[in-house]
Formats: C-alpha cells, structure tokens, sequence
C-alpha cells in the first residue's frame, strides 16, 4: 500500500484519486489517475485495503477449519472456493470424493459461477447506466440463493464442503427444486440479452474498451472469462478435467476481441453452458453417500458416535487432532468463475496446514488494469474495472 | 542430480539441453506434479529457456510465492524458498520450479521482464516474506501498509501479534 505517483514534469496533468471506498470500485481498491482533460495518463493501483491474512490464519487452524476462510476469498461465488480447497486437500490426502458428492459439487460450482457472472453483469451495467438488469439478475440470484441456503443454512458464506465429501446430505426434493430454479434462468438471460446485446448505448459505451491483446492477456497471467475474451479457448475444465468435467456435454466459449464488451458476451455465454452442466448432472444423479467411507477423514454418523466405541474414539480424533494428511506439496485447480483458482498446500504431517497458498484470479488480471485504460476516459475505466470482476476478498485475502 | 532423477527428468521433460540440466539440483514427483528444484544463480536463464524454447513453451505464469520451512518437520536446505509455477497452455503442461534461499541472504534474481505477472506476485513474496528481488523496479510492500514492521507469514513471526499504525493515512502523492 502506499503507492505515490510519480512526480510529473509538467502541471498539465490533474491528479485524482478514486477509493479505496467508491461506488464504482465495488470493493476497496484504490486508483491514482493522472488526467489530461478527460483522457489517463497514467494511473497507479494501491490494494491490500481487505487483507485478512488467510493465508497466515490457515496455519493455525485444523484443515476443515480452514473452510469457513474460503468463503471470505471470492464472497461471490463462495461455493468454488469451498470446493476449490477441499480439492487441494483431497488430492494431498489420496481420496477421490464419491460419484455423488462430485455431481452435487458439479451443480454448485456451475450455480455458483451463473451467480457471480449474474453479479458481474448486472453490477457492469449499473456503471454504465442501466438499473434494470441488475434487478433482473438479482431476482435469479435470490432463487439460487435459497437453493445454497437449503443446502447448508447459509446463503453468502456457505462452508458447504468437508474434506472427503459435504457437510451434509442433500435434502429432500431439492434436485427438483434445482431443476425449478434453473428452469426459469434462460428466461432472464433472454430478456437481458434483448435489452443490452444489440443496445446502441451498451455497444457505445463497452466495445473498443478496455481492451486487451492476446500476447498480453498471457503475459499477465489471464485466466477465465477475461482470456477466453481474448481469443484463447482456455478452460480447465476441458484441459485438465476434474469431476467427471469431460463426460458433460459442453462448450468453451470465446470472443476475439478482448474488450468489454466481449467479456460480456463471453460470460453471458457461460451461464448458459453451466445450465447444460447442471441439466446433465441431474440427470446423471447417483445414488448412495456424499461423504467417503473413511473416519480418518470425515465425521463418522451420530449414532455411530453415540452407540459404538469406534465412532466415538474416530470422531474425537478428528476434531481433537484434525486430519493428518502425508507430509508433501500439491497444487491443485479449478475454474472458478474468474479463472483459474489454485489452492497450494504443503503438508508436514499434522493436524493443521503447514502453508495454504490461494492463487486468486483476480490478482493476476488486477495488474493489468493500467495497461487497459491508459489512453482511455475515466468512464471507461469504470466499464472496463466492472467487466474484470476484481472482488477485493480475492484480490487481498 | 543424481541418477534416478535424471531419469525421471528424462520422462516428464524430455529433450532438455544439457545446459539446462546441470542447473538442475533435483527432480520430485508427488501426486503427478513435479517439482524441479533450480540453482539460485540460474533461475532466470532456466525461466527464460523454457518460456522461449518452441519445444516448451511455457507461456504463463500462473503462480509465483515463497515459502518458509523454519518450523518443517523435514529439514530443508535452506529456510526459505521462491516458487515458479509456469503454465503450457498448448501442451497443458505444468511445472513448478524452486529455489531455495539461505536465512541470511534471502535475495534472487526478478523475473519481471519474462512474465509481465511477475511484477505483483515478486511484491507480495517480499512484502509477506521479506524475499529481496534483485532488479525489480518497484520492491515494495503491496498488501500490508508501508508503516508494517517484520513480514508477516515467516514462520517466527507470531499469528497473533498487534500492530500499532504510526500513519495510517499517507497524505503524499495525492
């Protein structure tokens, strides 16, 4: 923190500052901007307005205290962090989660990336002037919501995965529900398709924005939404698929442009490619557990616990020493709704994390922000800050 | 290296040059990922090498942090240590690549100008760890404040430990 500009040689430039709290920023970031006239010259980022320190609090805590945190990184979609970190964990541990547990995460992180592009998109638009999407939206991301809520009682932090499987099984009837809910979304992106894609405003005000080149998006570690914009079919879930991600039926979606308005179509596009996903994971519902078969790593049942000695002793080890994971490194990935979300973590064999190292999107495409408005007005910049989708918990940790 | 990691080395990266690999200390494999563990001199040729070489091409940088293993149950090398993730997007293929530093010079070459992304990442690894970065442009601290004193996830500093901020609002600049 602390950034100053650089001292200008001339006085011909005006200097302001937007944030770290500005109605545009949505989030606390902080932006110098040099101005001739309503053109940036120059412009310097300050961040780290809401760092948390999570990656120092999950070296005190035991691995499943650990989730609750990543629910505080990316609050938008806070499911595909959950499911992003007990990734990492299962892979150091050697599980593999059963056949149900991955669909119900399938469906999680698809509902959870339609939220946060259903944020994006409408949130991007009230920038630029346009309210009624974003109520739109919020109406669909209210029902998703009450899905979540459901699920596991909360709607924003949801903590809805365990290492080695969920927190709970799914209730009753909530496939259907699920099935309702997504239903009733193409209608929305129909009618925010026809109030803003062929928009002469919205084309005016988001086309030649912002944009960025290929060679650069690549330079500064793009993932996500705001690559493929760029031209580069790049999805995760196709090149190194997870949870069964290759047997669902499904298109990466990409733009050539690489500027606002081309990440806007691309996550529009998405949305309706996660609703395939979780069409063809209802319909390709096993039955059985969502929890593993192995007390070394999730809670064994209540009746277990209260009736027989086995259970009682593998349920007061876990929450008394936590999981022990082998000593060793992994990386693990998934494509969360900005881009590649990386958990590292590195293991000595006890009960708590020896380092978590969370690799946050929205860091790597934050950087590039002065790059993309340089030469542009300062509603631009606004365009272009609201079609990035920087969310400040990621960015800071 | 020594014999069966040359080996497994010649399995997961084939054709690398013979100058290449005797920068190389040594090859781990854990759960399908490697690990190359480089000499602190020459990291920035090996980077350099494998993002322009058209046989591997390693365009992206998806990740670069440090780690400290002051407290580690296996002794290490050293204490501290940089990793390099790097990123094959045609070949989707990953690497990791780590050098480790010495507690009393934790300092290695900047990559800034291979990877526009390093820029940021080498921050926050100085500002979290107090990694020195030799030729970075701009070396300071990105996510605590300017007045932090100490860096904050090396292992001896205390997760519950109270700051006072001297000057919490910077008035220069603006």
């Amino acid at each position: 923190m602390h950034t100053t500009l650089t001292p200008p040689e001339s006085s011909k430039y005006m200097r302001l500052n937007l944030g770290p709290s500005h109605p545009a920023t949505h989030g606390t970031l902080r932006v110098f901007v040099e101005l001739e006239g309503e053109i940036i010259r120059d412009m310097k980022l300050e961040i780290g307005y809401l760092h948390r320190c999570f990656e120092k609090m999950a070296e005190t805590h035991t691995w499943n205290q650990v989730i609750p945190f990543t629910d505080r990184l990316n609050y938008v979609s806070a499911m595909m962090n959950n499911v992003g970190y007990v990734m990492a964990v299962e892979k150091l541990l050697g599980v593999e989660p059963t056949k149900r547990c991955q669909r119900v995460r399938v469906i999680l992180c698809e509902l959870s990336r339609i939220i946060d592009h259903l944020v994006c998109i409408g949130a991007n638009a009230v920038d630029l002037g346009a309210l009624t999407c974003f109520w739109y939206f919020f109406r669909e991301r209210e029902n998703v919501y009450d899905l979540f809520e459901a699920l596991c009682g909360a709607r924003l932090t949801t903590s809805a995965t365990r290492v080695g499987g969920m927190y709970k099984e799914v209730p009753e009837g909530w496939f259907d529900w699920v099935r309702r809910v997504v239903n009733n979304i193409p209608r929305t992106l129909d009618d925010v398709d026809a109030l803003l894609t062929n928009n002469r405003i919205w084309i005016d005000r988001t086309k030649g924005v912002g944009v960025i080149s290929k060679e650069n998006a690549l330079e500064y570690g793009f993932t996500g939404p705001c690559l493929r914009a760029t031209g580069i079919p790049y999805d995760i879930r196709k090149a190194m698929p997870y949870y069964d991600y290759d047997k669902f039926a499904f298109n990466v979606i990409t733009q050539s442009e690489g500027d606002t308005y081309a990440r806007y179509l691309v996550r529009m596009g998405e949305m309706r490619e996660s609703l395939k996903i979780i069409h063809q994971a209802l319909d390709d519902m096993p039955e059985g557990s969502v929890n593993i078969d192995d007390w070394a790593v999730v809670l064994p049942p209540k009746d277990q616990v209260y009736n027989s000695i086995e259970g009682l002793m593998a349920h007061f080890k876990l929450i008394m020493h936590g999981i022990r994971p082998p000593s060793g490194e992994v990386y693990a990935c998934s494509e969360a709704a900005n881009g590649e979300l990386g958990f590292f973590i590195s293991s000595d064999n006890q009960g708590r994390p020896y380092r978590v190292r969370v690799r946050p999107p929205c860091f790597a495409i934050y950087q590039a922000f002065p790059e993309m408005c340089i030469g542009q007005t300062v509603s631009d910049a606004v365009a272009t800050l609201g079609s990035l989708n920087i969310v400040a918990g990621e960015l800071d940790r | 290296m020594q014999e069966t990691d040359i080996k497994l080395l010649a399995n997961i990266l084939p054709n690398l040059p013979e100058n290449i690999q005797s920068e190389i200390l040594s090859v781990e494999e854990f759960r399908g990922e490697t690990t190359l563990s480089i000499r602190k001199e020459s990291i920035r040729r090996v980077v350099e090498f494998l993002k322009n070489d058209p046989s591997f091409r390693f365009d992206v940088m998806m990740d670069l942090f440090a780690m400290d293993y002051m407290k580690h149950v296996t002794p290490q090398t050293e204490r501290f240590a940089v990793v390099y993730y790097l990123v094959s997007l045609l070949q989707t293929r990953r690497l990791r690549l780590k050098v480790f530093l010495s507690e009393e010079d934790p300092s290695v070459d900047s990559i800034h100008d291979l990877y526009k992304a390093a820029n940021w990442f080498e921050r926050e690894a100085f500002d979290l760890y107090g990694i020195k970065f030799n030729g970075h442009p701009n070396l300071t601290r990105i996510l605590c404040h300017s007045d932090f004193e100490g860096h904050p996830l090396r292992k001896d500093y205390p997760s519950d430990k109270y700051q006072r901020l001297k000057n919490a609002m910077p008035s220069e600049g603006l």
